[in-house]
């Protein structure tokens, strides 16, 4: 945690308020976002038990599974799903720009210019906390193997027709959701983490309320109370006021509530099997008191998640956050083109290639994001800057230089006053905004007197000998100069998969790698 | 470990270096390193991996293999992690020999490379491949190897401190080789992530692990070799550090008790940093101890205290004997490290020893002490003044490279309550299916190196 995000807990602890840590908002928001609060079912992975999903906030759509046992029922669930999700993934489709962009071609290997579609916006899922994101992983790991009757007319249990194309959206979505400042999945408390620090712990934060609660308590409370009654404030009953965000569920509910209920839907349903005298009125009657008792855990959530999504619309939104967005546009575009091609689901395992091209694209990606947010966001780049990694301050003076070279190329002495106490070292890179929104690079050259630095310009100035008007800093402006690069480039191009040498086991087996699947036992049937 | 132990009869345990039957640390050394050339130049297998202790002659080994592949008429490439461990391997090649034809391939990067490369006649710098055709070794760092396109395979290759390279930067080069010498110390700092990669855990190719890692993974019966002799660390730090760091690998250090001395010209003023440099004078070991307290990274007493305590080594007018010299050789400011874990502490100290004066000393963190050698290290205690035990401060690899940087004496300056901060934050890191457990944790090698230093601790209040 650096220095800044420390004071600011302790000034929340001060307060009894969260304070905030950025000054706009970090990542992209969509004007149309599809909201998911899932629950899972206590003990069973991957069981869902309902769910609270769609775009308006009024009008949610409640998909519940009374016995979370029984997989048709699980099914039905996901084909509803499906049902709400992919018309909405769909819509965005469709609406295409068109971008130019270098591609290889394959006959001559030289690199060319082609026109391809970029989606011209993008489809955004937000969940409630960082364990959403991961069911959903998990939903789309369990949904985009299965097998429909039209893929293989003898699949035991097929699935549901849109259910497979779910899962390999949902393991996309999930995928994307890795990498640092990517916004297609995000989850609501990360992103009021990212902008506001509370005076509780970074674990404590995972909880939505008690985070709501520390950023915008109700009126006439303190955070922290607010935040206690949000964790574990409990009714009569012994059942929480504020349910938790989910997956999980209270065991308190468990067990006094949802238990009884499905016992109920259970008992209903084999008086429907057995023929008895008004089973289906009592099942109609069980399986509505369910969906009542899943949606009263839902929808707090649900609220919580929009009044989080109000806060976070108040900020104004970063300026490098479109450009980050593009990129995520990018991925969604490109997954839908693999879909539309005709390509298998995501292999279970990345192979060697794929998962060091992952990793090295998340570490650019992480790079660039701490960058773009420094520049976008005053206070965060105060946080850089109490940590050595930039200075800001005043021009006094500037000096003409040049390189001793045949062509000498300018190279000015700027002298920059601050109070900042940068980790400098001779030669070390300095990087800045010009006016005109390009970099301009230059290197320490040493300190005049203890707070007077001095900056030798090295880029952005042009070609000639004489610096292009403007792009020299002049006595009495003021500059932000950073140690960090505003644009840190990728890793070297990785070989091929086919050609993964003997180090990392050779290439891997051409077809779906891995070994094969379990057998199926009784256990399988249960 | 897998593999064949090639060290006939082995080193016996660290604890005992002398006493126990002839042991002749040359003779090891020597023998170990036979073993290693024979399986490189005539070996069948593609790999061979040498794990070697802090200052085992891991350089010396890496120049020497590449003058005989070279001399076999085996033209080979060689990939180093740093531009600095590449300089410095380039500058050891051609002063052992000045006729060997040498490339130096780098970025184009103003000042690429150290400029004392251009004093030797048969070092060509380049940051070209093409340019470097036809030399007998060219040697240039992993993250500029992973450029090198479509060019014919090197018949050979010695990767060095492989076990600081990342599995990912070794799947970028390796296409260039067809066998390959790895050398590397498993004790020093793992390849990190700044991003997560929990999700490749316990895949044989994780990206994020070491090279070596990967490698054995996919090839378990490569010759495995490690060097059984310390020639940096004295005989006082030798069986700390085997046993710490190192405890089903032992090592020996190659001096023995007595054969290394430090003194000092001035007598102590009886101040904490006089008593402590003396407690480390004489037993090679000093923990200057701070009052307990909870204080921000860069704790300015802490801070000032390391500052004080280079000063006085440098004012007491240190002068050490060793091996190298019968004459005390006096100790002076380039043959003195101090390390920290944080970057910012590191300036910290730097702010405070220009402050009173002192120049030339290094300071730096434990990831770019890696592979260097001092007399004396003057190391701020990652723990020190901690709240919390995070994996980080807890790495082992970190506290060995603080641990084993030093030829003569090695002063850790450290606030009170370590061991109580240790209790309450055993590592709780999850265990992942399909990883291999590493031996010490970072809390037991913290313990074992703290229990020792104790008993050269010297309470101080400043």
């Amino acid at each position: 945690m650096s220095l800044i995000t420390t004071l600011a807990r302790m000034e929340a602890v001060r307060d009894g308020r969260a304070r905030p840590v950025a000054t706009v908002r970090h990542r992209h928001l969509s004007d149309r976002p599809l909201v998911f609060v899932p629950l899972t079912t206590a003990g069973e992975a991957g069981a869902p038990l309902g769910a609270l999903v769609g775009t308006d906030r009024d009008a949610p759509r409640l998909l519940v599974v009374p016995q979370p046992r029984n997989r048709d029922l699980r099914f039905a669930f996901l084909a509803e799903l499906a049902e709400e999700t992919l018309p909405y993934l769909d819509s965005y489709a469709d609406a295409v720009d068109l971008e130019e962009r270098k591609e290889t071609d394959p006959e001559t290997g030289k690199k060319v210019p082609v026109q391809v579609e970029l989606c011209a916006d993008a489809p955004q899922l937000l969940v409630p906390s960082a364990a959403g994101v991961a069911f959903v992983r998990l939903l789309g790991r369990s949904m985009r193997f299965r097998r429909t009757a039209d893929q293989d007319p003898d699949t035991p249990y097929p699935a549901p027709a849109r259910v497979p194309l779910l899962g390999r959206w949902l393991t996309h979505y999930g995928e994307r959701s890795r990498v640092p400042g990517s916004s297609l999945l995000l989850s609501l408390t990360e992103l009021l983490g990212r902008h506001w620090a509370t005076g509780q712990s970074n674990l404590e934060d995972q909880h939505l309320g008690s985070l709501l609660a520390w950023i915008d308590p109700p009126a006439g409370v303190t955070g922290p109370e607010a935040a206690l009654r949000a964790e574990s404030a409990r009714d009569a009953g012994g059942q929480l006021l504020c349910p938790p965000a989910g997956p999980a569920t209270d065991p308190a509910f468990d067990n006094k509530l949802l238990a009884p209920a499905i016992a109920r839907y259970d008992a209903a349903r084999a008086e429907v099997g057995g023929g008895v005298a008004g089973g289906e009125a009592r099942l109609r009657l069980a399986e509505n008191g369910l969906r009542e008792l899943i949606a009263s855990q839902l929808r707090p959530t649900w609220d919580a998640l929009w009044h989080g999504v109000d806060l976070l619309r108040e900020l104004p939104p970063g300026e490098r956050v479109a450009e980050r967005w593009k990129r995520d546009r990018w991925s969604f575009t490109g997954h839908r083109d693999r879909v539309r091609a005709g390509e298998p689901p995501q292999p279970k395992r990345d192979d060697a290639v794929t998962a060091a091209q992952k990793l090295a694209a998340r570490e650019t990606a992480q790079a660039q994001l701490e960058a773009q947010e420094a520049l976008d966001d005053p206070l965060v780049m105060a946080g850089r800057r109490l940590a050595g990694e930039a200075f800001a301050g005043e021009v006094t003076e500037v000096e003409m230089a040049w390189s001793e070279a045949k062509v000498p190329r300018p190279r000015p002495l700027v002298t920059v006053v601050t109070e900042d106490r940068p980790q400098l070292a001779e030669q070390v890179k300095l990087y800045r905004v010009m006016a005109d929104g390009r970099t301009q690079t230059g290197e320490f050259a040493g300190a005049h007197a203890p707070g007077a630095l001095v900056v030798r310009l090295t880029g952005g100035m042009g070609r000639g000998k004489t610096p292009e008007p403007g792009s020299v800093p002049e006595p009495g402006d003021r500059t932000c100069w950073t140690l960090f690069e505003h644009a840190p480039r990728g890793g070297p191009e990785l070989p091929d998969a086919e050609s993964t040498p003997w180090t990392h086991g050779g290439p891997p087996e051409a077809v779906m790698p891995g070994p094969a699947p379990d057998p199926v036992t009784e256990e399988d049937y249960l | 470990m897998t593999g064949t132990d090639c060290v006939d009869g082995g080193p016996g345990t660290a604890g005992a270096v002398h006493g126990d039957g002839p042991f002749d640390p040359s003779a090891a050394a020597a023998r170990a390193t036979d073993a290693i050339l024979r399986d490189t130049l005539r070996g069948a297998h593609r790999g061979v991996v040498v794990d070697s202790p802090p200052g085992a002659g891991k350089s010396t080994l890496v120049v020497r293999a590449a003058r005989e592949l070279a001399a076999a008429g085996r033209p080979l490439m060689v990939v180093a992690q740093t531009n600095a461990q590449v300089d410095d391997l380039v500058d050891r090649l051609a002063t052992a020999d000045p006729d060997l034809p040498v490339g130096r391939l780098h970025s184009s990067d103003p000042h690429p490379y150290d400029p004392v490369l251009d004093a030797h006649p048969s070092v060509r710098a380049s940051a070209k491949v093409a340019d470097l055709a036809g030399l007998d070794i060219v040697v240039s760092t992993a993250a500029k190897w992973a450029h090198i396109k479509n060019v014919e395979p090197w018949r050979h290759a010695i990767v060095d401190e492989a076990y600081q390279m990342r599995s990912d930067a070794l799947l970028a080069v390796a296409g260039l080789f067809e066998r390959a010498l790895f050398v590397g110390d498993p004790g020093q700092l793992d390849p990190f992530s700044v991003v997560g990669a929990d999700q490749w855990a316990g895949l044989s190719y994780d990206p994020s692990a070491s090279a070596v890692t990967t490698l054995l993974a996919h090839n378990p019966t490569l010759p495995q070799h490690r060097l059984p002799v310390s020639w940096r660390l004295p005989a006082s730090a030798a069986p700390l550090v085997s046993d710490a760091f190192y405890p089903y690998t032992p090592f020996r250090s190659g001096t023995g008790h007595g054969e290394r001395r430090l003194s000092f010209g001035v007598a102590s003023d009886g101040s904490g940093p006089d008593r402590v440099l003396d407690e480390a004078a004489v037993s090679g070991w000093g923990l200057l101890e701070l009052p307990a307290r909870r204080t921000p990274r860069t704790d300015p007493e802490a801070v000032t205290a390391v500052a004080q305590v280079v000063r006085r080594l440098l004012d007491r007018g240190g002068a050490s004997v060793s091996e190298r010299s019968e004459e005390p050789v006096p100790l002076t400011a380039d043959r003195i490290a101090v390390g920290t874990a944080h970057r910012d502490q590191a300036a910290a100290v730097r702010a405070a020893l220009s402050g009173l004066g002192v120049r030339g000393v290094t300071v730096d963190t434990a990831n770019r002490l890696q592979g260097r050698e001092f007399d004396v290290t003057v190391v701020l205690h990652p723990l020190s003044g901690r709240p919390d035990a995070t994996a980080f401060h807890l790495e082992t690899g970190r506290l060995c490279v603080l641990a084993s940087r030093h030829r003569h004496a090695c002063v850790v300056v450290c606030r009170a309550g370590v061991a109580e901060l240790l209790d309450e934050h055993p590592s709780t890191e999850p265990v992942q299916l399909g990883v291999t457990v590493k031996f010490p944790d970072g809390w037991e090698a913290n313990h074992a190196v703290l229990s020792h230093l104790s008993e050269h601790r010297v309470p101080w209040r400043p």
